[in-house]
């Protein structure tokens, strides 16, 4: 399936910086047209859209706002996320960066929507040379009378993974450690300070506007069954081309990283990030969407020359510092696969190994409390299903090295 | 106690520790126990804010602080080359400061610079497409 810009429409055509060539592109049209609707009616739109969630869940958009909008109170928010530390996930930056003005539409109508009058954009530490670009934009929509009913106020980040993950951002941003949360119960009924509170991806936001502004049905016609609408990846690692592009949801893995960014002699696609699913070589037509493979739609290209072991490794290396601890499976399950991923990276694996991985995996996806722990074991077991013989070798050349090392020492 | 520790409501403490963070340096022992009892919270609580970030440091660091990104995607870019480089010209190790209080060097995990990588962030600012070369005029031009 082709490219196509939605998300990505306005990216070096508007100057970020500059209000009016956004105004230009129908800026605040959709604004215009969501606040004569009720907001009930913006919700039915959204819902017919198909539209789900960008950050890597997929949860349904146009659900999440009607459950926020039934939830009694008066005192509602709505967070962006902007949190994105999802290993090789640089999209939000690209789409802050280069429209500022788009999300900030897209929040006001789903303010609207849910009936929101407070709103955050939650900003991660290591973005904090796009705060001032953001605050500009918000001050520049707030002068032209487009901010009377909401509050938009940007918090910033200090540095963890989790707080990406719904829960622990809302934690942050009561001044918290940033630990995931029982659930449930879920963000739209008891959210932020206990209110009903929307958390969305930037990149589930920017689709709002052309939503509105064309349709539902118009959007319901792009992708596939399930996936409806375009994603925006973020391809690097072992490719000529790194950087960000969108195509229709569906597209073939080969049309992104082989025809789009000129991968070549390819080992294997990590999709999704450090919890994202490993597709081998062979494997290189599937189609890319939320039935398949998709999640936060990072794209991380290796070549014939990486070490498998190597690459688990470092991935289980990372989900165990950035686990928040709150849990036992994950804080605990991450720590012990790293022992082991990093013995067996240094070539002194042993002959158990394998079917404790298997066990803890299964252990930690059943019972951690959120995402990371659930999915930490994703690479694991993908690349034991794919690369199998990767692991099975180096076990068995631990064991003859060890027996030889054995040897002199007699 | 400081003005402007009074009247803050629990939310602000991430805030407060932010600032105190971005203004000193590091969070001090001390500014601890004042917010603690500012705020009318435990010093464990705040001390366990203080260090769940990575961009939150109890201990003092150099006035110009590098992350060097050590996840995968720069991985597969050299990113140990950008590494040695740093150690080579400093002569500290990750997690240290330079004697005279002008680096700290820290890994990093991933920046969301996978398409410049290998990257680094210097106190706020995003380089990347690093090499030796670039990381030695970069570093002469720190303050």
């Amino acid at each position: 399936m082709p490219e196509k810009r939605i998300v990505l429409r306005n990216c070096t055509v508007i100057d970020p910086a500059d209000i009016n060539t956004y105004l230009e592109q129908d800026g605040f049209k959709a604004l215009a047209q969501a606040l004569a609707m009720t907001p009930e009616a913006v919700i039915a739109e959204v819902k017919a859209s198909g539209l789900r969630g960008r950050g890597g869940a997929g949860f349904p958009c146009g659900l999440k706002w009607e459950l926020a909008r039934k939830s009694s109170g008066v005192e509602k928010y709505l967070i962006c996320n902007a949190d994105e530390g999802e290993v090789g996930t640089f999209k939000d930056r690209y789409i802050l960066q280069h429209d500022p003005f788009t999300l900030i539409e897209a929040m006001t109508i789903a303010a609207h929507a849910m009936g929101a009058k407070q709103a955050f954009i939650y900003l991660r530490a290591e973005y904090h040379y796009l705060l001032k670009g953001l605050l500009d934009a918000i001050d520049q929509v707030k002068a032209r009378g487009f901010l009377a009913h909401l509050n938009i106020e940007i918090r910033e980040g200090a540095g963890a993974y989790i707080c990406g993950e719904e829960s622990a951002l809302m934690d942050s941003i009561e001044g918290k450690r940033g630990e995931s949360r029982f659930k449930p119960p879920f963000p739209p009924s008891r959210g932020l300070w206990g209110k009903p509170t929307i958390i969305n991806n930037v990149e589930t936001l920017m689709n709002i506007p052309a939503i509105i502004l064309n349709g539902a049905q118009w959007f319901n016609q792009i992708g596939t069954d399930k996936s409806k609408g375009t994603k925006v990846f973020s391809i690097s690692g072992d490719v000529a081309r790194p950087g960000v592009c969108e195509f229709v949801l569906g597209s073939r893995l080969d049309e992104i990283v082989v025809d789009w960014a000129l991968a070549r002699d390819i080992k294997m696609v990590q999709v999704g990030g450090a919890t994202g699913g490993v597709i081998p070589s062979s494997m290189i037509k599937t189609p890319l969407a939320f039935e398949s493979v998709l999640g936060s739609g990072a794209v991380t290209v290796f070549n014939q020359s990486r070490d498998t072991l190597d690459f688990v490794s470092r991935t289980v290396e990372f989900l165990a510092e950035e686990s928040c601890g709150k849990c036992t499976p994950c804080r605990e399950g991450t720590e012990v696969m790293l022992e082991i991923l990093g013995r067996l990276a240094k070539g002194d694996g042993q002959q158990e190994d394998i079917q404790t991985l298997e066990e803890l995996s299964s252990v930690m996806s059943l019972s951690s409390l959120c995402g990371l722990g659930q999915a930490a074991s994703v690479p694991v077991m993908d690349t034991l299903k794919y690369f199998r013989n990767d692991y099975e070798t180096r076990i068995k050349q631990s064991v003859f090295m060890r027996s030889l090392r054995g040897a002199q020492w007699q | 106690m400081p003005e402007k520790l009074k009247i803050k409501q629990r939310e602000h403490l991430l805030v407060l520790l932010q600032e105190e963070q971005e203004q000193a340096g590091h969070i001090s022992g001390q500014f601890i126990e004042q917010i603690a009892q500012a705020m009318d919270l435990s010093i464990s609580e705040v001390y366990g804010v203080a260090t769940f970030y990575h961009f939150l440091s109890t201990r003092p660091l150099g006035r110009n602080v590098i992350h060097v990104c050590k996840c995968i995607p720069c991985y597969l870019k050299n990113s140990q080359l950008v590494l040695e480089t740093i150690q080579e010209k400093l002569g500290i190790a990750p997690g240290e400061t330079t004697q005279d209080g002008r680096f700290s060097l820290q890994l990093t995990n991933c920046i969301g610079a996978c398409d410049q990588a290998p990257a680094m962030l210097l106190n706020h600012d995003l380089h990347g497409f690093l090499t030796p070369d670039k990381i030695a005029q970069i570093l002469e031009a720190c303050p």
